[in-house]
C-alpha cells in the first residue's frame, strides 16, 4: 500500500473571527483536522490603561476601570477603589458596602448568562439558548440603568462608597427578580443539562488537571471547574461577603462541561446572597468624607476580588500626589489564557472554539 | 481571612539557608537579590509551611532609579500570602531570571513585563512581546517613556 504523507497546516483563526468573542487571534497548526500546535495572540485591543492612569487622578481612572471587562464593569469599578481605599485607608459605610456586593453579584449572574449563552452559541446551539440568556440579562441591566443611568459603563462606584443611592424603584424590582431567577435557572437546566449534543461536545473535552490550573494562576470559574475549592470571597473576604451563607461549587473533571455547570450553579449562590443582602441593607450614608482631590500616603496597595471571571487584582503604587504613580492590573482571563495551548492541543477544530469560549474571555481586560 | 505574612519573619527562614538573598525586607515585602531569585522561589514554593502554590500577580515597576519587579505570591494550601520583590539597576538592559519553569502562570505576566516595562527575563520559553506588536520601539510603563 503507497504511504500517505501529511504536512502540517497553519491556520490563522480571527483577529476578525465570530468565535473570537472579540479580536483575539489563535494560530493553529493542524496535522489534518487535529490540532498540534496553537499560539494565541493578543494586543488587538491594547489601548494602555494602565499608562493613561498614570495621567489621570484617582477618581478619573474609575470610568478607565469600566473599559476592562465590559461585561462585569462593576465589578471592576469595586476591585480598583477597593485598592485605593486599602492605600488611603478609607472606610466605606456599610450601605455602601451591602449595595457593592448586590451589584457584584448581579453583575455575576449577568456576565454568566452571558458566558453560558455565547458558549452555547459556539457549539452550534445558534442564538436560541442566547436569547433565553439576555432575556434575564435584560432585567438586570434595566437594574443597572435604575441606579446610574447606564447598562453597560457604570462608573457607579466612588473612593469611599458610590456615586449616589439607588432610587426607591430598584429594590421591588430586585426583589422581582430574585423571586423569579431560580425558576428561570432550572429552565436553563431542563432545557440544557442532559442534552445529548451538549453532553458529547463537552464531557471529558479540554480537561484542565488540579495541578496544571494552580500551577498555571488560573482562576474563576476555570479553576474551580477543576476541582479546586478557591473563592476569594471565601478565601480572602472583602466587602461584607463574610456575612453571607453560600457555597462554592466546584467541578471535578475540569472539562468544558464542569466550567459550564459551575457557572450555573454560581448563578444559583449569587441569588442566596443577593437575597440575603436585601433583606440586610442597613439605611444610611453611601459615601464616606474623601477630599475631593485624593492623595494618598506614599505606598503601595494590592487588592483583589474574584470577579465573575476570576481574581481581579489591582496592584497601585502612590507618590502621595494626585495621581497613581503605578496602576497594575491583574486581569484574569489574559492569565487564564496561559493554558489555552495545552488545553486544544490533539482536539479539532470545533472543539478549539468549545474550549476557547469556555475559558470566557473578555478581550478588552485581557488587551487592556 | 488570608494572612499577609510577615516580610521580616520570611526573611528570616530565607536567610537560614540563603544567607546572602535578601536585600532588605520590612513588614510588607522581601527584596531579594536579582541573581538569587530563582532559588528562593524554589524554596518558598516547596517549604512546608511556607508552600507559595500560586502565583497571584506579577508587576513592573519603574522608580527611575531602578526597576522592580513585584510578586504576589499565594499559598492555596495555608490561605496566606507574601509580596516578593526584585531590583534591575541597569536600565540599558535589565535582566532577571525567569520562574516560569516553577509557575506556568508566570509566562504571559513575565512577557507583559518585557513588554512594557523591558526586563529580559532569561530562561523564559517564548520572551517576545505580547501586547504590543513586534518592532514596537520603547517600553510604555518606563516613567521616562513619553
Amino acid at each position: 500500500m503507497m504511504e500517505l504523507k501529511t504536512e502540517p497546516v497553519l491556520i490563522n483563526m480571527g483577529p476578525q473571527h465570530p468565535s473570537t468573542h472579540g479580536v483575539f487571534r489563535m494560530r493553529v497548526t493542524f496535522d489534518g483536522e487535529v490540532i498540534v500546535d496553537m499560539e494565541p495572540v493578543v494586543g488587538y485591543l491594547h489601548r494602555g490603561i494602565e499608562k493613561l492612569a498614570e495621567e489621570r487622578t484617582y477618581t478619573q481612572v474609575i470610568p478607565l476601570t469600566d473599559r476592562l471587562d465590559y461585561v462585569a464593569s462593576m465589578t471592576n469599578n469595586h476591585a480598583y477603589v477597593l485598592a485605593v481605599e486599602k492605600l488611603a485607608g478609607i472606610t466605606v459605610p456599610e450601605r455602601a458596602e451591602y449595595l457593592r456586593v448586590i451589584m457584584d453579584e448581579m453583575m455575576r449572574i449577568s456576565s454568566h448568562l452571558m458566558a453560558v449563552g455565547f458558549l452555547l452559541n459556539d457549539m452550534g446551539a445558534f442564538f436560541t439558548p442566547l436569547m433565553y440568556m439576555f432575556r434575564e440579562r435584560e432585567k438586570l441591566l434595566d437594574l443597572f440603568e435604575m441606579v446610574c443611568g447606564q447598562r453597560l459603563t457604570y462608573n457607579y462606584m466612588r473612593i469611599g462608597g458610590l456615586s449616589h443611592d439607588i432610587p426607591p424603584e430598584f429594590l421591588p424590582a430586585l426583589e422581582r427578580f430574585v423571586q423569579e431567577m431560580p425558576h428561570f435557572i432550572d429552565e436553563y437546566d431542563q432545557l440544557l443539562a442532559e442534552n445529548e449534543i451538549l453532553l458529547a461536545r463537552t464531557k471529558g473535552v479540554g480537561v484542565l488537571s488540579r495541578e496544571l490550573a494552580i500551577n498555571a494562576s488560573a482562576s474563576g470559574p476555570v479553576l474551580r471547574a477543576s476541582g479546586v475549592s478557591w473563592d476569594i470571597r471565601k478565601a480572602d473576604p472583602y466587602s461584607v461577603y463574610d456575612r453571607f451563607k453560600f457555597q462554592v461549587p466546584i467541578g471535578t473533571a475540569g472539562d468544558i462541561y464542569d466550567r459550564y455547570w459551575v457557572r450555573i450553579q454560581e448563578m444559583r449562590h449569587s441569588v442566596r446572597i443577593l437575597e440575603q443582602a436585601i433583606k440586610g441593607l442597613p439605611s444610611g450614608e453611601v459615601m464616606a468624607k474623601v477630599p475631593p482631590l485624593l492623595r494618598p500616603p506614599q505606598g503601595e496597595a494590592y487588592a483583589h476580588i474574584e470577579s465573575p471571571r476570576g481574581e481581579l487584582g489591582f496592584y497601585v503604587v502612590s507618590d502621595n500626589s494626585i495621581a497613581p504613580y503605578r496602576l497594575h492590573i491583574r486581569a484574569p482571563t489574559f492569565i487564564n489564557l496561559t493554558t489555552l495551548r495545552d488545553l486544544v492541543i490533539g482536539w479539532k477544530l470545533a472543539d478549539a472554539v468549545a474550549v476557547f469560549g469556555s475559558i470566557d474571555i473578555v478581550l478588552g481586560e485581557v488587551d487592556r | 481571612m488570608t494572612t499577609a505574612l510577615s516580610g521580616q519573619e520570611v526573611s528570616r527562614q530565607i536567610g537560614e539557608r540563603f544567607p546572602d538573598a535578601v536585600l532588605q525586607s520590612d513588614e510588607a515585602a522581601v527584596v531579594l537579590r536579582g541573581e538569587s531569585l530563582l532559588e528562593v522561589a524554589q524554596f518558598l514554593k516547596t517549604t512546608p509551611g511556607l508552600e507559595f502554590d500560586y502565583l497571584a500577580s506579577i508587576s513592573g515597576v519603574d522608580y527611575l532609579d531602578y526597576l522592580e519587579v513585584v510578586y504576589h505570591l499565594t499559598s492555596m494550601k495555608n490561605n496566606h500570602s507574601l509580596v516578593l520583590k526584585v531590583r534591575c539597576w541597569d536600565r540599558d538592559k535589565p535582566s532577571l531570571p525567569s520562574v516560569v519553569s516553577l509557575w506556568r502562570g508566570a509566562d504571559f505576566q513575565e512577557r507583559e513585563v518585557y513588554d512594557l516595562v523591558g526586563i529580559a527575563f532569561s530562561g523564559h520559553p517564548n520572551l517576545k512581546r505580547i501586547l504590543l506588536w513586534e518592532g514596537f520601539e520603547g517600553h510604555p510603563l518606563r516613567r521616562d517613556y513619553l
